[in-house]
C-alpha cells in the first residue's frame, strides 16, 4: 500500500478518474441540456487526464497557467475529435471545441485543488487519503446532484414538449420557446379538459382537514403519554410506535370491503376519516417527544396558580410547542397530499379524485407522456413550494417522524 | 392516635391523573382500535373465507313494477305486473317476500297468484327460497278508474317492499384453508418471497450506504451546503406517483431518456427495458427505493454528525490520524446506534413497502414482493381470501420483526 503512495502514481490514477467523472458529466449536461450527439472518448479520457495528472504534480506550474493550458488544449483538440468529449456524428467543430475547452478549464482548476501541493515523491498517509477523499467528495457532490437532479429536470421538461418532439429526439429537452405560452398546452389541457384544477382543491382540503383532525385528536393523546402518570404507560408508547409498522396494504383490504358495504368508498368523507387514522400514531410519537423536552415545572406552576390540566395544555404547552406543531402539521400535510394507495383503491369516480388519483388515471397509453408528466409536476409542486418555504420545521419533522416511510 | 405511616397504594389524586390520561387518550385509541386493530382481527377472519372480490355485494331480491295494458281512460282493463329476479347467479336468497300498496283506484278483477294475498289494496306475496338466477313473475288483472287517473296514474308511486335473506359468505360458518395453500403452492411462493428478501435487504442497506456518503459530503460548512440539502430531500418529499412515474418515462426502452443517452455513450447497443425483464427489474425497483429514501438515512446521520464533538478530532489530528482513520476509528462508532436503529426501522418500512413497486412494473417480470401479492391475489386474481392470507403472513413476519424492534429501538429512544 505504502508503494502506492507516491506523488506521480496518486496524480496520474486521480487526473484518469476525475477526468472521467467530469467528461461523463459535461457529456450528459450538454446532450441533456442541448440534445447534442456527444459521447465521451475513453482513450483520450485516459491519456490526457494521465498527462494532466503528471503535469500537476511534475511541474509544479502556477495554477492560472495550468489552467489556461490545460483550457487550450482540450478546446484545439476537441475541434480536431481528439479529445475527452468526441461527436458520435455531424456535430460541429465548434460545439466540441467548447464543450471540451469548458471540461479542460474545470479540470485544471478542480485538479490544482484536489492535489493541493503535492510532488511527485512519497507521500505522507495524511496527504495521500486528504487527496483522495478530495476526490471522493467532488464525485459524490456531481454523482448525488445528477441523480437527484435528472429525474425532476426530465419530468418538467417532457410536461412542455409534445408527442412529435419526444419520440423524435428523446434527448433533446433543449425548448423551443418561439412558442410562448404554447409550451403550456399539456397544463391548459389537464385543467381545461381533465378536471385537474378540482383535484387541486380536493387534495388541497382533505389534506388540510387530515392535519386539523390528526392534531385534534394527537395533541391530548401525546400529552397523556407524555406527562400523566397511569398504568400501561410503558406499553402504550410501545403499541403506538408498533401500530405504524402494520403495513397500509394489510389493513387497505378490510377497509375497502367495509367501506364497499357501507357505501363509504367513493365519497371523499370516507377519505378524510381514513386518512387522519394513518397520521394519528405519527403525530403522537412525533409530539410526545417534544412534549417530554418542555420544562415540567412551568406546567406545574401554572397547576400551582390554579389551572385546571387542560388549562394548563391550552395555555402552557401549546404555545410553548409551536415550532412542534408546525413540524408536524406540514409533515401529516405531507403524507396525505403524497398518499395515493387509499386514493386509488377507495376512489373510482373522476369528479371526486384527489391530485394522485388523478394522475394515476393518466397512466393510461391513450393518454400522451407529456400530459402524464405535468400531472406529475402539478403533484409535485405545491408540496416542493411549501418544503423549500418551510425547509427548516419540515426537515425536523421528518427527523422527528422517522420511523415512518 | 394512629401513627403516621406514609401511604401506600394509589391516592385519589394519582387516580384523578390516571382518569384525566386514560380520557384525553381514549379517542385515539377508539379511532386507532376500529381503522387498525379491528382490519386486522378481520383479515384473519377472512383469510380462512372463500371470498371474491363478486361476493362484497351479497346477493339481494330485485323487483320492477309496472302497469301493463296501458289504461287509458276509467274503465281500461290492465294488468299490474311484478318481475322479481335473483341478483346473483349461483347463490339463493331465503324467505323471499314482497309487499306493496296498490294505488288507489285500480280495482282487481280476476284472480290472483297463489302466493299473494290481498287485504284491501294491500298486497302481500310470499315466494319462498329464490335460487341463483331466478326469476318470478306476478300478475294481477285490474280495472282502472276514475280515481286512478285523479291521483296521477303513477303505478310506482309506491315502493314494494322486499325481504329476503341471503347467505353472507363473510358472516356464515364456512371456513378454508384453500387460501393459505393457494398462496403457499408451489415455486411461486418461493419467487415471491426471494423478491421480498432481496428488495428489503438490499434496499436497505443501499439506502443506509448512500445516505451515509451524503451525509459525509454536507457535513462541512460551505456556501450552498443548504441548497444542496433541500436538494438531496427532493425525492422523498415528491409524490410518490410523481417520481415513479418519471423514472418509469425517463427509462422507457422506446422513448425512454436514459436508454437514448447509453445508446448514445456507446454503453449498450439497443435500448433495454429496464422495468420489464428479470433480472433487471428486481434490480431497478431497488435502486429505485435507495434513490428514494436515502435522504430520510441521510438526514438522521447528518444530524448525529452534527452532533459530535469536534475537538476529537483535533485531537486524533494532533495524534498523526488519518482522515480514514479518523472516520473508522472515531466517527462510525459514534453512528452505531443511529445506524442500527435506522436500519431496523427502514428494513420494516422497505419489507412494507407497496407503492413504488406497484406503480413501477406492477409486480410485473419477478418483482412481485409480498405486499404487492397481497393487492395483486385481492384485485387482480378477485380472490380476497387468497389477498388476506398474504396479508396474514406478512403480519406474522411482522409480528418477529418487532420483537427486535422493541429489544433495540425502544431502548434507543427511551421508552
Amino acid at each position: 500500500m505504502s508503494a502506492l503512495r507516491h506523488g506521480w502514481l496518486t496524480g496520474l490514477v486521480i487526473g484518469v478518474l476525475w477526468l472521467f467523472v467530469l467528461a461523463v458529466a459535461v457529456a450528459v449536461a450538454v446532450a441533456f441540456g442541448a440534445g447534442a450527439a456527444i459521447r465521451p472518448a475513453i482513450p483520450f479520457i485516459v491519456v490526457l487526464g494521465a498527462v494532466t495528472g503528471l503535469a500537476c504534480v511534475a511541474l509544479r506550474l502556477a495554477p492560472p497557467v495550468l489552467w489556461a493550458g490545460v483550457t487550450v488544449v482540450f478546446a484545439a483538440l476537441g475541434a480536431a475529435e481528439l479529445a475527452p468529449i468526441v461527436g458520435t456524428d455531424a456535430t460541429t467543430p465548434v460545439l466540441l471545441a467548447v464543450t471540451n475547452g469548458v471540461l479542460g478549464l474545470a479540470f485544471g482548476w478542480s485538479m490544482t485543488r484536489i492535489l493541493g501541493t503535492m510532488s511527485t515523491g512519497a507521500l505522507t498517509r495524511h496527504v495521500f487519503e486528504a487527496a483522495v477523499i478530495r476526490f471522493l467528495t467532488g464525485t459524490g457532490y456531481i454523482v448525488f446532484t445528477a441523480i437527484v437532479a435528472i429525474p425532476f429536470y426530465v419530468m418538467v421538461m417532457t410536461s412542455l414538449k409534445n408527442q412529435q418532439q419526444l419520440v423524435q429526439n428523446p434527448l433533446d429537452f433543449s425548448l423551443d420557446l418561439s412558442k410562448g405560452w404554447g409550451l403550456f398546452s399539456s397544463y391548459v389541457e389537464l385543467f381545461g379538459q381533465f378536471n385537474f384544477g378540482s383535484y387541486l382543491w380536493t387534495s388541497f382540503y382533505v389534506s388540510c382537514l387530515t392535519v386539523a383532525i390528526t392534531l385534534l385528536f394527537s395533541v391530548p393523546g401525546a400529552y397523556a403519554v407524555a406527562r400523566l402518570r397511569f398504568a400501561g404507560r410503558t406499553a402504550f408508547s410501545r403499541s403506538i410506535l408498533l401500530i405504524y409498522m402494520v403495513p397500509m396494504i394489510v389493513l387497505a383490504l378490510p377497509i375497502y370491503i367495509v367501506f364497499s358495504m357501507t357505501g363509504l368508498r367513493n365519497t371523499i368523507f370516507g377519505i378524510v376519516i381514513i386518512y387522519p387514522v394513518t397520521t394519528i400514531p405519527v403525530a403522537l410519537y412525533m409530539l410526545q417527544g417534544y412534549f417530554r423536552g418542555l420544562p415540567a415545572e412551568v406546567e406545574e406552576a401554572g397547576l400551582m396558580d390554579g389551572l385546571t390540566r387542560l388549562k394548563v395544555i391550552w395555555k402552557i404547552t401549546l404555545p410553548l410547542s409551536l415550532p412542534a406543531l408546525a413540524s408536524v402539521s406540514l409533515y401529516v400535510f405531507m403524507i396525505a397530499w403524497n398518499e395515493f394507495l387509499l386514493a386509488f383503491m377507495l376512489l373510482d369516480d373522476p369528479s371526486k379524485f384527489t391530485l394522485t388519483r388523478g394522475v394515476a388515471m393518466l397512466n393510461s397509453s391513450e393518454i400522451p407522456r407529456q400530459h402524464l408528466m405535468a400531472g406529475a409536476v402539478i403533484a409535485t409542486v405545491p408540496i416542493m413550494v411549501l418544503f423549500l418555504g418551510l425547509e427548516k420545521f419540515m426537515t425536523k419533522g421528518l427527523t422527528a417522524g422517522s420511523v415512518k416511510g | 392516635m394512629t401513627s403516621a405511616t406514609p401511604p401506600t397504594g394509589r391516592g385519589p389524586l394519582a387516580r384523578r391523573e390516571a382518569r384525566l390520561a386514560w380520557g384525553l387518550l381514549l379517542p385515539t385509541i377508539l379511532s386507532v382500535s376500529l381503522v387498525v386493530i379491528l382490519p386486522l382481527l378481520s383479515i384473519f377472519w377472512i383469510s380462512f373465507k372463500p371470498i371474491g372480490l363478486a361476493d362484497l355485494r351479497p346477493p339481494a331480491p330485485v323487483v320492477r313494477e309496472s302497469l301493463r295494458g296501458r289504461p287509458e281512460a276509467a274503465g281500461d282493463e290492465g294488468e299490474v305486473q311484478y318481475r322479481l329476479r335473483n341478483s346473483s347467479q349461483d347463490k339463493p336468497i331465503l324467505g323471499v317476500t314482497l309487499s306493496d300498496t296498490l294505488p288507489e283506484g285500480l280495482t282487481v278483477t280476476g284472480d290472483i297468484d297463489p302466493r299473494c294475498t290481498l287485504d284491501d289494496r294491500a298486497l302481500f306475496c310470499d315466494f319462498g327460497d329464490l335460487e341463483g338466477g331466478q326469476r318470478e313473475t306476478i300478475e294481477i288483472p285490474v280495472i282502472a278508474e276514475a280515481a286512478y287517473f285523479d291521483s296521477g296514474a303513477d303505478v310506482e308511486r309506491t315502493v314494494p317492499e322486499i325481504t329476503g335473506r341471503a347467505d353472507n359468505i363473510l358472516t356464515n360458518s364456512e371456513f378454508t384453508l384453500d387460501n393459505f395453500a393457494r398462496i403457499f403452492r408451489g415455486d411461486e411462493f418461493f419467487t415471491v418471497l426471494w423478491a421480498t428478501i432481496f428488495y428489503t435487504v438490499f434496499g436497505t442497506v443501499g439506502a443506509l450506504l448512500v445516505g451515509l456518503f451524503a451525509a459525509m459530503l454536507l457535513n462541512k460548512e460551505f456556501k450552498g451546503q443548504g441548497i444542496l440539502r433541500g436538494l438531496y430531500l427532493f425525492p422523498y418529499v415528491a409524490p410518490v406517483i410523481a417520481v415513479a412515474f418519471t423514472w418509469v418515462t425517463l427509462f422507457d426502452p422506446f422513448s425512454g431518456s436514459a436508454n437514448a443517452l447509453l445508446v448514445q455513450m456507446g454503453v449498450v447497443n439497443s435500448p433495454i427495458n429496464f422495468f420489464g425483464q428479470r433480472p433487471l427489474a428486481l434490480i431497478m425497483v431497488t435502486v429505485f427505493e435507495i434513490w428514494r429514501y436515502f435522504p430520510l438515512s441521510f438526514l438522521f446521520i447528518l444530524a448525529r454528525m452534527q452532533s459530535i464533538d469536534h475537538d476529537m478530532y483535533e485531537a486524533a489530528d494532533m495524534d498523526g490520524a488519518s482522515p480514514f482513520q479518523q472516520f473508522w476509528y472515531l466517527s462510525m462508532p459514534q453512528l452505531l446506534g443511529i445506524l442500527s436503529v435506522l436500519f431496523l426501522l427502514r428494513f420494516i418500512w422497505t419489507f412494507n413497502k407497496f407503492d413504488d413497486i406497484f406503480l413501477l412494473t406492477g409486480g410485473n417480470a419477478g418483482t412481485r414482493t409480498l405486499t404487492v401479492n397481497v393487492y395483486e391475489q385481492a384485485f387482480a386474481v378477485s380472490n380476497i381470501g387468497a389477498g388476506a392470507a398474504v396479508a396474514v403472513v406478512i403480519f406474522c413476519v411482522l409480528l418477529v420483526f418487532s420483537i427486535f424492534f422493541l429489544k433495540y429501538v425502544s431502548r434507543e429512544e427511551g421508552l
